[in-house]
């Protein structure tokens, strides 16, 4: 056939089928994306720090293993309270002259996603202390340590921040570990990666393949159908109190033998984990857990029994009605 | 969602069966082997049953086995027809007769053909090329081997330069940009000549196109080491300077193989440049499309991002793999391709469906749900070229399965069309929207792209490589450094992508269920142990490569003693025209 041994008809018409399905499929929606799209009214845009931070956060690569999306799936629910729009991403342009956009959203997750990490995680002593060197704080961490972020001085300079490092993670140091302004920056940014609400409250969309629910009886006795404690724990409190219970010297307090743990004042105690707690110097600031991550009075109950009775902690168990009753307060409180 | 079995599942029964076709033709060569080794057992015993009775036998029975003997070997004398004359090989037909004297550990392979006749200016340029890959080769999966180290030993360094974020797209991009692609343009070389009957229209230009994309991958990693990067997209690591390089590069020698196919003296265009000239124009459309900063804003990038990863592997590697293919195998077994029309329809399949599926890597994203499905429809669509290409190829080799074994060559070339198979519908049904829900986001896209990046294309350019080099210098490999490289790397391959995609699966399963992510890390542990040996059995093979590839182009000169009759009157009269000029 004539046209299969014309090079310029042939090799032009496979360009040519080729560049226009590209239109179609890659350019136009592209395009149309770009367009139809804003930020939320109410998204924060990145400060200095943060801006500043993301570039660091670019430059080492993190985006090989960390996400930013929450899918519409339920599995993803963890990562985000709705799923991620197009509107999240729509304010993040070109770096500059030399480097693409960073939307950032990922195609592995073989660490946390990052989405809301903001709200999740905001501790800033945690953070640094974990880019520091991650197995400090989350023992079977695969991250890389990040330690060209910091430096070691003799003095801690005024507005600068030491970071308190287990003994066991210092070894051949002998001044004090501080931040630097990367350090800093990078934690500012990793604060400032929160989800933004839709301005009316409402979800965007419903989360696909859904878990059956496991019907609660209320007659039968809370404690047995409570959530997995120890599960709750793991997710939400021992990336600073540790599994063990025992935290980390001059960081995150110890639960193993804690008063407040064993004592009876379930008011100060629910408190604590809803809304967090600064009132220990020698301790870093604990963030509010529970408001944060939305924790049920159910989920609150069960990880408070299990920090009752573990690591040798031996104190009576409470019930989802005398939690249920405080959290209702203190939402009603931090409503006004 | 939880009571349904994941069994249930089309994209996972297809999975499950693509896995077992290698595990049951495995198990069936087990199988083989066992009855065997069950079956000498047998007869072992039965030997030394019969030796008992042998002993017992009387001297009447002796002397009629003796007498049966004599009549058993009764023979003629083989003089009856030739007489007493000695025999003379007048034609020179005898030759090639190996003797039995050394122990035969390895099978003697059929050797390299003769050298055809290239321009020894092209064969350098070639070998130029072939060089500079298998140094990206050994330089792209050291990097690889160290980042499976880290999953294993997260602190083995603590270096910026050498952090695993900044490593990885090291490891991809050497081997994409400057092993695999370097091999197929400098096999490109080989090839378009060839199909098209007349010399390559520049040399130089292939000399200058080898530079920029050395000069690319080089400033590349440098870059990438010391933190300047694209942003985050993979594949795309390379900030638009540093590809510019690479897509430069690639112009001109498309250039020069347009020229040359223009002033061809076959009428039709062989169907391997087909491949190979789309491959080219198409990478310079893809890298394009992914570096104009016009549709880059918000989820523009990541569209862009999801055409441009897939794209990049399917119509650069993929396509141009192909090509090389139809011109390599057919030639290998010495007989035509199966179907012409065939390849042709793969062709135009792959570009109609291949262009469609690139969202797939973003199913369940904030990217517009039609997309989503069209991306899917486009994976389900692969269908029919993969399986036209396969059936080809298959068919191609079929009658000529015995020349398999005395080749040291095909098993690369079947290897990589297996995988081709395999992991090209293995791709389709990772698509599915189910399937995405327990594998994405974790290694078992890793182990998917093993197979098809190093299961496909690095198993056919090794295939390749090993058919041509020693045509074009003389020099063949040790074979046993070849089967050496070749089993390293296909058992390194399965460890390194079977316990992945196992332990992955489970992964998937336990986020499904919301446990602790954590657990789902720690879980992972002895799956990243395997995957660090299958990818250091990898490795190996790459350094045997490498020194095969050494012998094969080597200039030292041989000191050959001659043993046959032209060696040895070649070499009687070059001592003597020695001795008369001095």
């Amino acid at each position: 056939m004539e046209f299969f041994d014309n090079h310029k008809k042939l090799f032009g018409t496979a360009l040519g089928l080729f560049v226009g399905l590209t239109i179609v499929v890659a350019i136009i929606p592209a395009i149309e994306n770009q367009k139809n799209n804003a930020p939320l009214p109410n998204a924060m845009p990145l400060s200095a720090e943060a801006f500043a931070g993301k570039q660091i956060f670019i430059a080492n690569g993190c985006v090989a293993c960390h996400t930013q999306q929450v899918r519409n799936v339920e599995m993803d629910k963890v990562w985000g309270s709705r799923p991620g729009i197009a509107a999240d991403y729509a304010g993040i342009t070109r770096t500059d002259f030399w480097r693409n956009t960073a939307t950032l959203m990922g195609t592995e997750r073989t660490g946390p996603d990052l989405t809301n990490i903001g709200t999740r995680q905001p501790s800033s002593a945690w953070n640094l202390l974990h880019l520091y060197q991650p197995r400090a704080v989350v023992d079977k961490s695969i991250m890389p340590a990040y330690p060209w972020l910091f430096e070691i001085k003799n003095e801690v300079g005024k507005g600068e921040v030491e970071v308190i490092v287990p003994d066991a993670f210092r070894k051949g140091i002998n001044g004090k570990i501080v931040a630097k302004k990367e350090a800093l920056n990078l934690v500012a940014y990793l604060q400032s990666l929160k989800q933004t609400p839709l301005p009316d409250g409402k979800m965007p969309m419903d989360f696909l393949y859904k878990k059956e629910e496991k019907a609660i009886t209320k007659t039968g006795g809370s404690i047995a159908k409570l959530p997995d404690g120890q599960q709750l724990y793991t997710q939400n409190c021992a990336g600073c109190h540790q599994p063990n219970g025992e935290g980390l010297k001059g960081a995150f307090p110890p639960l193993k033998g804690s008063p407040i743990v064993l004592g009876n004042d379930l008011e100060f105690y629910v408190n604590i984990i809803m809304r967090g707690y600064d009132a220990r110097p020698e301790y870093a600031v604990m963030n509010a857990v529970g408001m944060d991550n939305n924790l049920t009075p159910e989920e609150v109950t069960a990880i408070i029994n299990h920090e009752k009775t573990s690591w040798g902690n031996n104190a009576e168990k409470v019930s989802v009605e005398e939690v249920k009753k405080i959290i209702d307060f203190i939402k009603q409180t931090a409503k006004k | 969602m939880e009571s349904k079995n994941i069994f249930s599942e089309g994209g996972i029964i297809l999975t499950i069966i693509l896995i077992l076709i290698p595990v049951i033709v495995a198990s069936i060569i087990v199988i083989a082997k066992a009855y065997a080794t069950i079956n000498l057992y047998f007869k072992r015993k039965e030997l030394e049953k019969f030796n008992n009775y042998i002993k017992e036998l009387t001297p009447e029975e002796i002397a009629k086995l003796e007498q049966r003997k004599r009549e058993l070997e009764f023979s003629l004398s083989n003089k009856e027809l030739s007489g007493e004359t000695n025999p003379v090989d007048g034609k020179g037909l005898i030759e090639n007769i190996s003797p039995a004297d050394s122990i035969r550990f390895v099978q003697q392979k059929k050797k390299g053909q003769p050298r055809p006749n290239i321009e020894p200016e092209l064969t350098k340029l070639i070998l130029w090329y072939l060089g500079c890959s298998v140094f990206w080769l050994l330089f792209g999966t050291t990097v690889g081997e160290y980042l499976g180290i880290k999953f294993v030993a997260p602190d083995a360094d603590h270096l910026s330069w050498l952090s695993f974020g900044r490593l990885r797209p090291v490891h991809t991009n050497a081997v994409f940009w400057g092993w695999a692609s370097l091999a197929m343009i400098g096999l490109a070389y080989y090839v378009i000549p060839r199909v098209s009957n007349v010399p390559i229209a520049n040399i130089k230009t292939g000399y200058r196109s080898l530079v920029l994309i050395n000069a690319s991958v080089i400033i590349g990693s440098i870059c990438l080491m010391a933190g300047i990067n694209n942003g985050g997209g993979e594949y795309r690591e390379y900030i638009f300077p540093v590809m510019a390089l690479f897509g430069t590069g690639v112009i001109i020698s498309l250039i020069n193989f347009i020229k040359t196919i223009s002033k061809r003296t076959t009428r039709e265009i062989y169907v391997s440049n087909w491949y190979i000239i789309s491959a080219m124009m198409f990478l310079l459309v893809i890298a394009l499309v992914a570096y104009i900063p016009n549709w880059q804003n918000g989820l523009g990038e990541t569209i862009v991002q999801g055409y441009y990863m897939h794209q990049g592997v399917g119509m650069w590697f993929m396509l141009f793999n192909l090509g090389l293919m139809y011109y390599f195998l057919p030639q290998q077994l010495n007989k035509p391709i199966y179907s012409y029309s065939l390849g042709i329809l793969a062709f135009w399949a792959q570009i109609i469906f291949y262009t469609l599926i690139g969202t797939h890597h973003f199913i369940f994203s904030a990217i517009p749900w039609w997309l989503q499905t069209v991306a899917i429809v486009g994976s389900v669509g692969m269908v029919i070229p993969v399986v036209a290409g396969t059936t080809n190829f298959l068919l191609t080799f079929k009658g000529s399965w015995n020349k398999l074994s005395g080749s040291y060559t095909l098993p690369f070339y079947l290897i990589g069309i297996v995988f081709y198979f395999t992991g090209s519908l293995q791709g389709t049904a990772e698509a599915f929207r189910f399937t995405n829900l327990i594998w994405h986001f974790t290694d078992f896209t890793v182990a998917h792209s093993h197979l098809t990046m190093y299961g496909i294309i690095s198993f056919m350019l090794w295939g390749f490589i090993y058919t041509i080099v020693p045509r074009l210098t003389g020099k063949e490999p040790p074979q046993i450094t070849v089967g050496a490289h070749f089993w390293l790397a296909l058992i390194g391959l399965l460890f390194y992508t079977f316990p992945l995609m196992y332990g992955s699966t489970l992964r998937g399963l336990m986020w499904i269920d919301g446990k602790p992510f954590i657990e789902s890390v720690q879980l992972m542990f002895p799956f990243w142990l395997w995957r660090a040996i299958g990818g250091t059995l990898m490795w190996f093979s790459h350094i045997l490569f490498a020194y095969n590839f050494y012998v094969m182009v080597k200039r030292k000169v041989e000191i050959i003693i001659p043993t046959s009759a032209i060696e040895i009157l070649k070499a009687k009269k070059e001592l003597e025209n020695q001795t008369t000029t001095n």
